[in-house]
């Protein structure tokens, strides 16, 4: 039986991790590459780097921060955050990422999507979804934002995950823009809305503050993984606590010894 | 040490294969020349993406021939995720043939309820054959790592090495029958277990080499 899944969200900025790492006897929280290790070690699923660096010169960066990566760390790695042309998927998926994510650009020029699913294969293309519920009590549900949640794009979150699905992603990412930072839980109305319009794995973002929070994204939200970031990285959780109490609770996990 | 020549035919990144056969201890070599492959003491054949592009890719390259003489000689080779596949007759994902090296077809999963497709993360392998030397050193139900929407189906199931369970579907995992083994899922990308799975190739590979 397929696993759900937790995946560790490291962002990178020029290389270095940012937003603070709190782990004890680790040498260097900074580099990502020693963190992708001790979250390998604790059992982590999959791991996401979420390359916030704006600037184009720095895009070489990321590439060698993933091919570092790569070298020492045997678990999948998603690289999210400012890809927007064939040529950043190639040369991010050579360096040894396995997955891409892509947000914005998906939104402005969805054949990339097309493209880059049918030369490199759905199971890379990862879309990321950024969504905040609509206040509009009449026409309920959710609408897509880019730019790091600035620009309300007018898409419906729904319509937008069929869209993706059909011109090919493998994945979707979906965040709740009103739930993230909250800590409160996770939208599960929104993970489990679009995991019913889609076949394909939805990865839950945003809210998380305690175990029965990410049992309730895998289970009544319908999600086949959930993405954590703060609550892992200040040492709130671990991998391993958040699997030992999904497993109590009849989810089926990854053990690692 | 064991040189192993790792095919590349565009299809995938071949960087962690590389690192991982590396840290089992071969010396891994990437090559689309067909005399690298004769050369080497063991073939590796990984890929990802879809069943017909990796096809023509092969065939462009001069590559079905002598991928075929390889397994023929005996040599040790592995296949990795659409590397198993293209060892069928046929896959129901494209029009092009396969190597047609075991009598089989590539099958899609089909659609149920409470599944998702393609089948993307962890799964326990079920193991069909003890004795093969790939589960060597393993725990009973290994956790490794899946991404395929498609399977194989051979027609002689006694060369199923292995198999999984995606909601009611049992599908085979991994093949082997004597030289010639693949797999379903990703060893490079399937932390400590897939390690210990390519070092058991490389062992093998290596006792070859002795005699």
């Amino acid at each position: 039986m397929l696993a759900k899944r937790i995946l560790p969200c490291l962002d990178v900025r020029a290389g270095r991790v940012v937003k603070g790492v709190n782990f004890v006897d680790l040498k260097d929280a900074g580099d990502p590459v020693e963190l992708a290790k001790v979250y390998n070690e604790a059992g982590a699923d999959e791991l996401v780097f979420l390359d916030i660096t704006a600037s184009h010169e720095n895009r070489d960066t990321i590439i060698d921060v993933v091919y570092r990566t790569a070298e020492q760390v045997f678990i999948p790695l998603t690289v999210g955050g400012g890809i927007q042309t064939l040529e950043n998927v190639k040369n991010l998926l050579r360096a040894g990422a396995d997955k891409v994510s892509i947000n914005s650009a998906a939104v402005r020029n969805p054949d990339l999507i097309d493209r880059a699913s049918e030369r490199f294969g759905n199971q890379c293309i990862v879309v990321a979804i950024d969504a905040r519920r609509r206040t509009n009590s009449e026409h309920p549900g959710w609408d897509v934002y880019v730019k790091g949640g600035r620009e309300n794009t007018g898409l419906d979150a729904l319509e937008w995950a069929k869209e993706v699905e059909k011109r090919g992603a493998g994945e979707l990412l979906v965040t709740s823009m009103d739930a993230d930072g909250t800590q409160a839980g996770y939208d599960l109305e929104l993970t489990r809305a679009i995991s019913d319009a889609v076949q394909i794995p939805v990865v839950a973002s945003g809210g998380a503050g305690n175990c029965q929070h990410i049992h309730a994204a895998l289970t009544d939200g319908k999600a086949e993984a959930a993405l954590l970031a703060s609550l892992l990285h200040y040492g709130q959780l671990s991998v391993a606590e958040i699997k030992t109490y999904l497993q109590k609770h009849k989810v089926p996990v990854r053990i690692t010894d | 040490m064991a040189v192993i020549a790792i095919v590349d035919y565009e299809m995938g990144n071949l960087h962690s294969v590389c690192k991982g056969l590396e840290k089992a201890g071969a010396i891994p070599k990437i090559t689309d020349y067909s005399k690298d492959l004769e050369r080497a003491d063991a073939v590796v054949l990984p890929g990802v993406g879809a069943f017909d592009p990796a096809m023509r890719n092969l065939r462009n390259r001069g590559l079905e021939g002598p991928i075929k003489s390889v397994i023929a000689s005996g040599k040790p080779f592995l296949g990795i995720c659409l590397g198993l596949q293209i060892l069928f007759e046929s896959s129901e994902e494209g029009i092009e043939r396969g190597l047609g090296i075991i009598p089989g077809k590539v099958k899609r999963f089909q659609p149920e309820a409470g599944i998702t497709i393609p089948h993307m993360g962890w799964n326990q392998l079920e193991i069909t054959q003890q004795k093969s030397t790939l589960w060597e050193h393993l725990p009973s139900r290994p956790w490794v790592y899946f991404v395929h929407s498609f399977y194989v189906d051979p027609i002689d199931p006694k060369i199923s090495a292995a198999n999984i369970t995606h909601g009611n579907q049992t599908v085979t995992a991994a093949i082997a029958k004597d030289n010639l083994m693949a797999v379903q899922f990703h060893p490079e990308k399937s932390s400590n277990i897939g390690l210990q799975i390519l070092s058991n190739f490389v062992s093998q590979v290596r006792e070859k080499v002795m005699v």
